[in-house]
């Protein structure tokens, strides 16, 4: 797909339907033919011929209409110069790269950078990131054709930028990959199957983007982050889907290797001197990742690591977090107090995650009545479903008697 | 590609001040830089809003108002024509326009038609 949208000169749309009919040729010639020696070349050439021979009636037709009605007719001869000389598998990767800081360009509305990646990059289908995203299919399918029409019109490249606009880019697009993730790991919607895949792709992408820009410490944190959270997939859930919380979890179900990957690459990120917020994620989850169990952590280490990490990201989520964090290490009483200055803020009293977090820790310093208290207010306020799962189990073992 | 450059800012300060100069001095080396650049197609500051004439023309009769519609803080005072290579490029010049600092600066893609000579 980054090859033949390079070679359409940036043009999405046009792409997109040349990759289209190349599929549906091999689906039509394959299974009489037997599947070439190498797929993914054939299908590139099949899908150069098909954008050539639409470049060729686009540029037909522009001469018949006038110029000033075609409006987002494309620049035929442009496009032809530059198909002719793509092609080269060696710049596959760097196609990738530049079709990922297209997508992700600060330029397009932050909220549709994400979808127009799961599309464009990942190869997702409209009607699985619609389902992500909790919309109809129709107004995800809207809201692609815009952006795409966007990049077209307004010359959006299919470039990865240089010199000092390089780190804003790179944040956009970081920032993305992120999301991409965090849409798999919490799957807000969509099959068991589609949330693997949407962990697996942001890791891939993180991949991509490392490997072309090694000096880069905060993709090298992100790769590791992705790394260390993907590592307790497996343990995340219990048989029935339920969500396990980390303290709870089996280790030996913990992916060492990916663990042993991430711990490396935070330790090469933080070599270069320039923490970031993905890098300091990482190292708490790497502190994780090294715990034999939840006592064994040292917490007083992911309490520092909050602390620097707030001086990046001073909101609710990291606040709550070093809370839990100095919870482990100092009791829950030391927890709760800091949890109780961040409730005394109205907005944030709203937040369901806050009376989830002061729960667990009432929970742990063995006041029933005030935790359930809190599990109440946190339903109440609207939780995911398997979190809600958890919080419902949590309120039947604490209740003296069935909650239902 | 071309792209207009449409300056969104505060009124221009009366000329001979000091304030003017500074002004002038700003818009004389972003616009050397952008015809160094071979980007600069042509610039125009526009009189205050006051001097604007509004044309329409229904069913024929060409109705011509006196000034421009709304009254806005932030009111268009110019354009820069720029023809560069992608977006990436005309941002980085419209950051580089004086108006970027203390107005705002919207970066439209022009169609490209043939004009008349």
């Amino acid at each position: 797909m980054a090859v033949i949208t390079r070679l359409a000169g940036g043009d999405l749309e046009i792409a997109e339907d040349a990759v289209q009919d190349a599929c549906a040729a091999a689906l039509a010639q394959w299974p009489s033919s037997g599947i070439p020696a190498s797929p993914r070349a054939w299908l590139v050439s099949v899908a150069r011929h098909k954008l050539l021979d639409r470049i060729r009636r686009e540029s037909r037709r522009a001469v018949k209409e006038s110029a000033a009605m075609a409006g987002g007719v494309h620049a035929a001869g442009q496009h032809a110069v530059v198909a002719e000389s793509g092609g080269d598998p060696l710049t596959a990767a760097d196609d990738q790269l530049g079709l990922v800081f297209m997508c992700c360009h600060p330029a397009l509305d932050p909220a549709v950078r994400v979808a127009l990646t799961l599309r464009s990059v990942c190869g997702l289908s409209t009607g699985q990131i619609a389902a992500g995203f909790l919309v109809p299919e129709a107004t995800m399918a809207q809201r692609l054709v815009r952006a795409k029409r966007k990049i077209r019109q307004a010359g959006i490249p299919m470039l990865v930028p240089s010199g000092p606009e390089l780190g804003g880019r790179l944040s956009s697009v970081l920032r993305v990959i992120y999301l991409v993730f965090t849409e798999g790991h919490m799957a807000t919607g969509g099959s068991q199957l589609v949330r693997g895949d949407l962990c697996d792709e942001a890791i891939r992408l993180a991949r991509v983007i490392t490997e072309l820009l090694p000096d880069e410490p905060e993709a090298t944190g992100l790769l590791a982050l992705l790394l260390l959270t993907d590592a307790r997939r497996a343990a995340r859930t219990d048989a029935s889907g339920g969500l396990v919380l980390l303290a709870d979890q089996d280790r030996s179900r913990w992916d060492a290797a990916m663990i042993a990957e991430g711990g490396r690459l935070v330790e090469q990120a933080l070599r270069l001197r320039q923490p970031g917020p993905y890098q300091l994620h990482a190292a708490i989850a790497a502190c994780h990742g090294e715990a034999g169990s939840a006592v064994d952590t040292d917490w007083r280490q992911i309490v520092a690591l909050y602390d620097e990490l707030l001086r990046f990201e001073p909101t609710a989520v990291v606040a709550a977090n070093r809370a839990a964090a100095v919870a482990m290490a100092d009791g829950p009483e030391a927890g709760l107090a800091i949890l109780a200055e961040l409730g005394s803020d109205t907005a944030m009293a709203r937040w369901p995650q806050l009376h989830v977090a002061t729960a667990e820790l009432l929970r742990r310093a063995g006041d029933a009545d005030a935790a359930l208290a809190a599990y109440r207010e946190a339903l109440r306020l609207g939780l995911a479903d398997a979190q809600r799962a958890f919080v419902e189990r949590r309120i039947r073992a604490l209740s003296p008697e069935p909650a239902d | 590609m071309k792209y207009l450059f449409l300056l969104y800012g505060g009124p221009i300060p009366d000329a001979g001040t000091a304030e003017a100069r500074k002004l002038f001095e700003a818009w004389s080396t972003a616009n050397e830089a952008m015809a160094a650049a071979g980007v600069l197609i042509s610039c125009g500051p526009l009189q205050p809003p006051e001097s604007t004439t509004t044309v329409r023309v229904r069913g024929g009769q060409t109705l011509l108002t006196d000034g421009p519609a709304a009254e806005i803080k932030e009111q268009f005072g110019g354009y820069t024509l720029v023809e560069c290579a992608n977006l990436d490029e005309a941002l980085k010049w419209a950051a580089a326009v004086p108006t970027a600092s203390d107005g705002v600066v919207e970066v439209r893609p022009v169609i490209a038609v043939a004009t008349p000579d």
